[in-house]
Parts: structure tokens; C-alpha cells; sequence
């Protein structure tokens, strides 16, 4: 069976890579001149794209966070002119305005690759039926492996999400070997599948991914779907999905290190880790044409592994452990706590005060917002506040695209907090 | 007509569904010596009003807001029923044949009479059309 999709690329030794990282980064560094944004950044900084000489000498340029992508809604950081730009994608900001993401066609050629690596990397291929059950919106999830898995050849299901049912008949009438979705879903779907009296013998494989998800999900998730479970790592600014991926190993994520210059920094100060020390991971993707960016902080937590890796490919990051900063993903969606105090504020009759509780119920993240109702909006009449509820749903699903419960409470009692705020409850367990 | 003699002032709190909430409530209107002549309460997901008719109703608005509490002044009607079998049949029939939408009620029976408390989208017309039925209303002064 074919294992490798690029194998040159995939099994570079050191002293090539490095050469090929350094090529592909004074490129970048190049490209990116084109953005006012990092003219600005560079000469802020002191620092000339002439100074590279050596990899390491990326350290002294500055970061790019998510927040400068926000500022430069919508198109500040697109580096090539609107006429190349062939798609677009958006992933969800703090403030209700998007990130938006521009591809360019070799872009959207690379990025197919990457994700064909990847796929071809578990031993799956043009004898597989795959069933991609994502969003296959703004989201990058979708289209994003729906070209990949085209270009090595599977027989592609484009599902997308919901009515669980028919996703269920679908993989047993069309015989499908391999699915794609997030961890809660594959759990749902295995309960639906149980309810159904579905046995779905054909899956052999299962690739999940856009939350973080734990060792011992993987076993109930493989136990009951009859897959090998495999997780995939990828974001939106960075392409989207197909970043780093697990092999067959399932010991860590391969990333891969001729398109992507990994850093590992403490989030603090900035300062670069050593391999084996976790902190946050920072890349400065090297084949991207429309949207290059130069040390993006992803905000995921991670470390580079000193092991090798028996199938022969480059260094592996750990599985994400969470986040260094406020983000909650929620069914895969990220929703910033800031958006939903953004939301809260347009709507007067509630206060902004707020409280949210994510759970984890029949295997699917849902979330609860606590809010006060505003006092001189209380009219005396049940009907009124059953509105207003109605409204903040409405408000929150419009601008977080997610289903929330709202409960409204008595004005005051919500926790007031000096300093730093703890609204989010998490009370998700390990399954 | 004057109608807003029979105008009378619920007291409308708004309250969390969770226990001791109406236990509050009563103590803090038990310690201002206000009586609570009829009330009831209406609950929908997670939370609900407390609706009460009480003798001091100003009284009661500023001790509960003192405590933090949301209330609000709600209009509603109180209409005579006979403390018998048959009683809110008659009343109820009244309120049908004359075309008045009811949003919610409720009763208490006291010495001299059973009372429906009613809350109607149009209390004026409401009035004018149960007056001429000639069923009883009670007027505001009965509660306070």
C-alpha cells in the first residue's frame, strides 16, 4: 500500500530541510512586503528581510496575533491582488467581525496536497469511500479535505452536517471506509447508529479534528465505531485543516516542516522553548500565497517531541492541549467569551453581566448563558420575558452561528469580579 | 365612565425558579406588615413571576426593590363570583359571550365572596363590557 503522497518532501534529512526552510522563509519574508501591515511591523522593529542569514534569525522579528488579523478585516493581509484571490474563507472573530482567509489557486493546490499527505499517510486511498461530515461552509474543514481526499483519489461523500440518520444510511448503503467529522459528533453518531439497530461494518477509519480530544475518547470512539480513530490538527489562517496530522504511530502529529517553520514559545514572554518544553505553538507557514504570515501565534498548546518517528518522517508536536488564551471551541466552533459580551451589550433589556456553562450532554457540547434581566426592562409579564429570551437566543445564534440555552436571572445575582473575569465555566469531562 | 376605580395594582416579581425564592419574597412583605391577598405564580423555563394583589402595594414595590428584587405594577380586574357551585361558570360565561381575551387569572375565596383576579389585553373595554353584563367588579379600594 502507498504510504507516503510526497515522499521526498515528507522524509527530508536535517541539513536539506533547513536549506529548503531558509530558501522558502527569505521568500516569504519577501512576499509579505507587500502588506502594509508588516512594512510598518518591520521597520517598528528595526529589522530588514536582509537580515536573514540563518533560520534563527527569525527571532527577531515580531509576532503576528489574531487580533492583527481582526484589525485588518477584510482584506489587509492579502499579499497578492483581489484578481488572484480564488476563494475565501472566514473563521470566527471576538467581535462578530470574521477572520477572513484568501487563496490563491496554487494555494488551494498546495493546501489539497497537504491534506493528501496526509490522508495517504493512514493508508487510506482511491480504493476508500469517504464520507466528510463537516460544515462545508465559511468553515475550511469541509471543502478543505473534500480536495484532498478527491486528489488521492477516494470516492468523495460531500454530507456535511445534521439529520444523523441519513448520515448513518448513507455509510451503510454507499459502503463507506472512512469518515471525517469532530470527536462529539462521531460519538453521537455512534449512539444514533446503536438506536438504528446499525452495525456500520464497512468504516475502517475515522479522522477527527477542530476540538481537542483525549486518549480515552479515542478508545470509546474506536471500540464503538469499529475505526482507527486519527487526529488532525489544522486552522484556518494556516490553510485550515491538513497542518499536522497523526500516522499511523498515533504518537504525536506530524506537522509538515517544509511548509510550515515551527516555533514553540512561552506565551509570556515570548521567548523560543527547546524541544521536549511545552508552550505555544508559532508558525510561519512557507508555501502560502495569498495570505503569508510571518510567526502567527495559533494560541494552541504544545511541544515539539525529541523522539523521532518509526515511519521516518520529521519531528512531531504533541497532541494540543488546550489554549493560551480565552477560546472555547464548542461543536468545533470557536467562540470567543468577548463575542458573546458583544452580543449581550446590543440588547437593552438584559444586563452584561454574564455566565456560561459549557456541558458535555448525550456526547454533544452545549452551551448555557446566564444573563440578568435589565430592570427597568422588566414589564411584569411572563410573556415579555419569554421574548426577550427568545431574543438573546436569537442574538447569540446569529453571531456565534451556535444554539444556546439562555437562562434569565434576577438582576445583581450574576458574580461581579474584580480583575481578572472567570465567566466560562467549562464542565466538560475527559468523555 | 370611570373605569379606574376598578383598576387594581398587581405587584409583578420577577423571580429565578429555584427554591426559598417566593420564601423570600413573603418574609420580606411579612416584616413590613403588608397582607398579601391573593397571588400566584406563573413559570416558564428557568425563571417566573410572582404576582401578588397586597394591601400596601407602594410599600411592598420599595421593600422588594430595596432587596434587589425586579418588580413591576401589572393593571388587573376583579370580578365578583358567587361562592357556590356554578359560580365561575357564570363569570366565565360573561367573559365569553362579551369577547374578552383573558392572558392569565387567577382566584382566591375570601369571607364575603369568591373573587377572580383577571389581566386582559384591553382593560378599559373589558370594564365597560363586564358592567353592563351586570356581573360585579370589585373596585380597587376593596384591596388597598
Amino acid at each position: 500500500m502507498r504510504m507516503f503522497w510526497d515522499k521526498k518532501m515528507e522524509t527530508l534529512n536535517p541539513a536539506d530541510l533547513h536549506a529548503l526552510q531558509l530558501k522558502r522563509l527569505k521568500k516569504t519574508l519577501h512576499s509579505v512586503e507587500s502588506v502594509e501591515f508588516y512594512r510598518k511591523q518591520f521597520d517598528n522593529a528595526g529589522v530588514a528581510v536582509s537580515d536573514v542569514k540563518t533560520l534563527d534569525d527569525l527571532q527577531k522579528f515580531p509576532f503576528t496575533k489574531k487580533q492583527d488579523l481582526r484589525d485588518g478585516y477584510p482584506f489587509g493581509f492579502f499579499a497578492v491582488p483581489m484578481r488572484k484571490i480564488v476563494r475565501i474563507h472566514t473563521t470566527s472573530g471576538t467581535t462578530g467581525k470574521p477572520t477572513v482567509v484568501g487563496y490563491t489557486r496554487k494555494d488551494l493546490d498546495t493546501w489539497a496536497n497537504l491534506i493528501a499527505r496526509n490522508m495517504t499517510m493512514i493508508g487510506i486511498g482511491q480504493d476508500d469511500v469517504f464520507q466528510n461530515m463537516v460544515n462545508y461552509g465559511m468553515f475550511t474543514g469541509g471543502l478543505g479535505f473534500h480536495y484532498g481526499a478527491e486528489k488521492i483519489g477516494m470516492t468523495v461523500i460531500p454530507s456535511a452536517t445534521g439529520n444523523t440518520r441519513r448520515q448513518i444510511e448513507m455509510i451503510r448503503d454507499f459502503g463507506v471506509t472512512t469518515i471525517h467529522c469532530t470527536p462529539s459528533y462521531a460519538m453521537h453518531l455512534s449512539e444514533v447508529a446503536e438506536e438504528m439497530g446499525e452495525t456500520l461494518e464497512s468504516l475502517k477509519t475515522g479522522i477527527f479534528g477542530a476540538e481537542p480530544w483525549s486518549d480515552n475518547m479515542r478508545h470509546t470512539l474506536e471500540n464503538r465505531l469499529g475505526v482507527t480513530a486519527y487526529d488532525s490538527y489544522g486552522i484556518s489562517e494556516l490553510f485550515g485543516p491538513g497542518v499536522a496530522f497523526e500516522c499511523p504511530e498515533r504518537d504525536g502529529l506530524h506537522i509538515w516542516h517544509d511548509s510550515y517553520l515551527v516555533e514553540i514559545i512561552n506565551p509570556k514572554t515570548g521567548e523560543r522553548l527547546s524541544d521536549g518544553e511545552r508552550g505555544e505553538l508559532v508558525v510561519t507557514p512557507l508555501v502560502k500565497e495569498a495570505m503569508p504570515l510571518i510567526r502567527y501565534r495559533t494560541g494552541d498548546v504544545t511541544m515539539l517531541m525529541e523522539d523521532g518517528c518509526l515511519c521516518g518522517r520529521g519531528k512531531k508536536l504533541t497532541r494540543i492541549s488546550g489554549r493560551s488564551d480565552d477560546m472555547l471551541i464548542i461543536r468545533g466552533i470557536n467562540v470567543f467569551p468577548s463575542q458573546i459580551e458583544h452580543v449581550l451589550l446590543r440588547i437593552p433589556e438584559v444586563g452584561n453581566q454574564f455566565m456560561v456553562y459549557i456541558d458535555k450532554i448525550n456526547h454533544l457540547d452545549e452551551m448555557t448563558v446566564e444573563v440578568e434581566i435589565n430592570r427597568s426592562h422588566f414589564s411584569g409579564e411572563l410573556a415579555d420575558l419569554a421574548r426577550i429570551q427568545k431574543k438573546v437566543v436569537k442574538e447569540l445564534h446569529d453571531t456565534l452561528e451556535l444554539r444556546t440555552t439562555v437562562k434569565l436571572v434576577e438582576p445583581g445575582s450574576l458574580p461581579r469580579f474584580e480583575g481578572k473575569a472567570k465567566r466560562v465555566i467549562d464542565r466538560r469531562g475527559d468523555i | 365612565m370611570d373605569t379606574k376605580k376598578y383598576v387594581i395594582k398587581q405587584i409583578s416579581i420577577f423571580s429565578e425558579n429555584r427554591p426559598g425564592r417566593l420564601a423570600s419574597v413573603a418574609q420580606a412583605l411579612g416584616e413590613e406588615k403588608i397582607n398579601i391577598l391573593a397571588f400566584s405564580i406563573a413559570e416558564a423555563n428557568g425563571f417566573g413571576v410572582i404576582r401578588a394583589l397586597v394591601d400596601q402595594p407602594e410599600k411592598a414595590y420599595k421593600k422588594l426593590s430595596s432587596l434587589g428584587y425586579n418588580a413591576a405594577f401589572t393593571d388587573v380586574i376583579a370580578v365578583q363570583m358567587k361562592d357556590q357551585p356554578g359560580g365561575l361558570f357564570e363569570i366565565a360565561k360573561v367573559l365569553g359571550d362579551a369577547g374578552i381575551n383573558i392572558e392569565y387569572s387567577y382566584a382566591y375565596s375570601g369571607k364575603k365572596a369568591a373573587v377572580l383576579i383577571l389581566r386582559v389585553d384591553q382593560v378599559d373595554d373589558a370594564i365597560e363590557k363586564i358592567l353592563s353584563s351586570g356581573a360585579t367588579l370589585l373596585e380597587h379600594s376593596v384591596f388597598h
